[in-house]
């Protein structure tokens, strides 16, 4: 199989699936326990924090373990929103094309009364930070933009945008999941307030995440109980995960250049090959995207069938199509860069990693060129388009 | 578990009827782009029969399998026959789909009736013709 869908998740690390077993089976302790085979867990526990801070340029007490990525973002936001009430502040700016784990919870809270406004994320993926500017209000409480967007892997300017934050006073958290563990991050350079982030796409386990939350931002518990996590993550700790975390991201953290060198490369062979498809365009911006990521729609297809076809060659990718998600409607990413429906559908996104190979990369660009052809010849949209009873989009 | 069901995914990856029918005397095309599966059939009638069938589908391995399985069921059918096909039956000839994706198959049942009513809306227009 040629595992093409890292941003999806990731195969977990020699390192880390290592420490995991060996926690798992010798530290296997309660890390609240006052003994010395739970303070041993402990020692652990807190090892990892500490790593995983050094690596993000963030003291240890600003780090939450959680249980991953969606829970990092529901707790960012509600912990701003809960801040901003206090103050009679019910605003919140975001964009239009993040998680759901952002924007579901964004309209949880529209439900409550606050006020969400979400910023164009253009054609090319990439949001104006004047527009951000001029989008802050007095009652503004929490601005939160991804770093990067999982479907087309666009790379915000995170560092102008927290700036911006910043001088206005206004918490600014990013959903960084994609790009924690394959870009450089560091916190206070680029005013980041609060940042989430999954294991499980940067090659540690599923299941553990952590929130970055600035000194002086008290976090609200969306779990209630006992005392871990200074009472803002109540539950025993999942020790063995959360070291595998901090090994994982300790070594992604070493290789980040290295990685990405040979990584952008390979995509950028992809994204050229892909691109000699007829009617085909390259989904986000070209350079300010995630060294893994190519995201194309092909006209007069759609997205399904060709996953599924490419799947009996032994490739393992993902779309955007309606059909894929079993909604009626293509991804909302794709909507929001302003694809149209029609072409939203033929969606594919490959997101490649540095154990993809070149030969990889020539067979993928070949299996998706005869594919597209196969889909495209008994497609009647295809047919219409080629004898001009409809208008090609791409 | 495998998405689809074995038949699902034969039907898929060899499509049967695939294609146009040059001289077609119905022609029903069904869905839109917005949910993402069109299809287009193509009947070819005589003396009341379904003597040759062929679709094109632009769509998910649902609608592609159902549409295929669809072309089968009517194929050498009388008309009348042909217009009793449900999706269920198309569905349960596939050794059945998951339920998010029945919807692919209630297309094909749609695209045939639509080919039937484009005959009959051509032949009666003929009929008249002819008196
Ligand atoms: C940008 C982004 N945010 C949040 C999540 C959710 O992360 P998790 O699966 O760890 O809850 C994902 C994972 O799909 C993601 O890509
Ligand atoms: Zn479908």
């Amino acid at each position: 199989m040629i595992y093409a869908d890292n941003a999806a998740t990731t195969k977990m690390s020699d390192a880390a699936l290592n420490v995991m077993i060996q926690t798992a089976k010798e530290n296997w302790g309660n890390p609240s326990s006052l003994y010395t085979h739970g303070q041993r867990a402990k020692e652990i526990v807190e090892k990892a924090r500490e790593d995983i801070a050094g690596i993000i340029g963030a003291d240890r007490s600003e780090i939450t373990f959680t249980s991953g990525g969606s829970e990092s973002d529901n707790q960012a936001i509600l912990t701003a929103a809960m801040l901003g009430e206090a103050k009679g502040k019910k605003h919140i700016i975001s964009d239009t094309f993040e998680h759901h784990a952002v924007l579901h919870t964004l309209s949880a809270l529209e439900k409550k009364g606050f006020e969400v406004t979400l910023l164009d994320v253009h054609e090319n993926g990439i949001i104006d930070p004047a527009e951000l500017e001029a989008a802050i209000r007095e009652d503004t409480c929490l601005v939160t933009i991804m770093f990067a967007n999982n479907e087309i892997g666009t790379i915000q300017p995170i560092k102008q945008l927290g700036q911006i934050c910043r001088a206005h006073g206004v918490i600014f958290h990013t959903d960084a999941v994609q790009a924690v563990g394959h870009v450089h991050i560091n916190v206070n350079e680029y005013n980041i307030d609060m940042m989430s982030a999954s294991a499980h796409k940067f090659n540690g386990p599923k299941g553990a995440g952590f929130l970055y939350a600035k000194k002086g931002i008290g976090l609200s518990s969306l779990i209630e109980g006992g005392s871990q996590e200074k009472g803002k993550r109540a539950g025993t700790e999942n020790v063995p995960a959360i070291a595998a975390m901090a090994a994982a991201l300790k070594e992604n953290a070493d290789k980040t250049d290295e990685r990405s060198a040979i990584v952008t490369k390979m995509r950028d062979r992809l994204i050229e090959g892909l691109l000699a498809i007829p009617h085909s365009v390259l989904n986000g911006d070209a350079k300010s995207r995630l060294p893994g990521n190519a995201n194309l729609c092909f006209e007069g297809i759609e997205g399904e069938s060709l996953l599924l076809l490419l799947d009996d060659k032994g490739i393992a990718a993902s779309s955007g199509s309606a059909c894929t998600s079993g909604s009626l409607d293509p991804s909302h990413v794709l909507l929001a860069i302003g694809r149209a429906h029609d072409v939203a559908h033929g969606s594919l996104r490959l997101t490649i990693n540095e154990e993809t190979s070149e030969k990889d990369i020539e067979y993928i660009i070949e299996s998706v060129t005869e594919v597209v052809e196969r889909l495209r010849s008994f497609s009647p949209v295809w047919r219409d388009l080629i004898t001009g009873k409809r208008q090609f989009v791409l | 578990m495998a998405l689809y069901s074995e038949k699902v995914m034969d039907h898929f990856r060899n499509p049967r009827n695939v294609g146009v029918i040059e001289d077609a005397n119905g022609v029903g095309e069904v869905g839109n782009l917005k949910c993402g599966d069109i299809m287009k059939m193509y009947l070819k009638i005589e003396d009341d029969i379904i003597s040759d069938v062929k679709f094109e589908t632009f769509g998910c391995g649902s609608a592609i399998a159902s549409s295929s399985m669809a072309t089968e069921l009517i194929k050498g059918q009388p008309v009348e026959k042909a217009r009793e096909l449900t999706n269920q039956a198309v569905a349960e000839a596939l050794d059945g789909l998951p339920d998010y994706k029945m919807h692919c198959s209630v297309l094909a049942e749609e695209a045939i009736i639509a080919a039937l009513d484009d005959y009959e809306k051509k032949s009666s227009v003929s009929d008249l013709s002819d008196k």
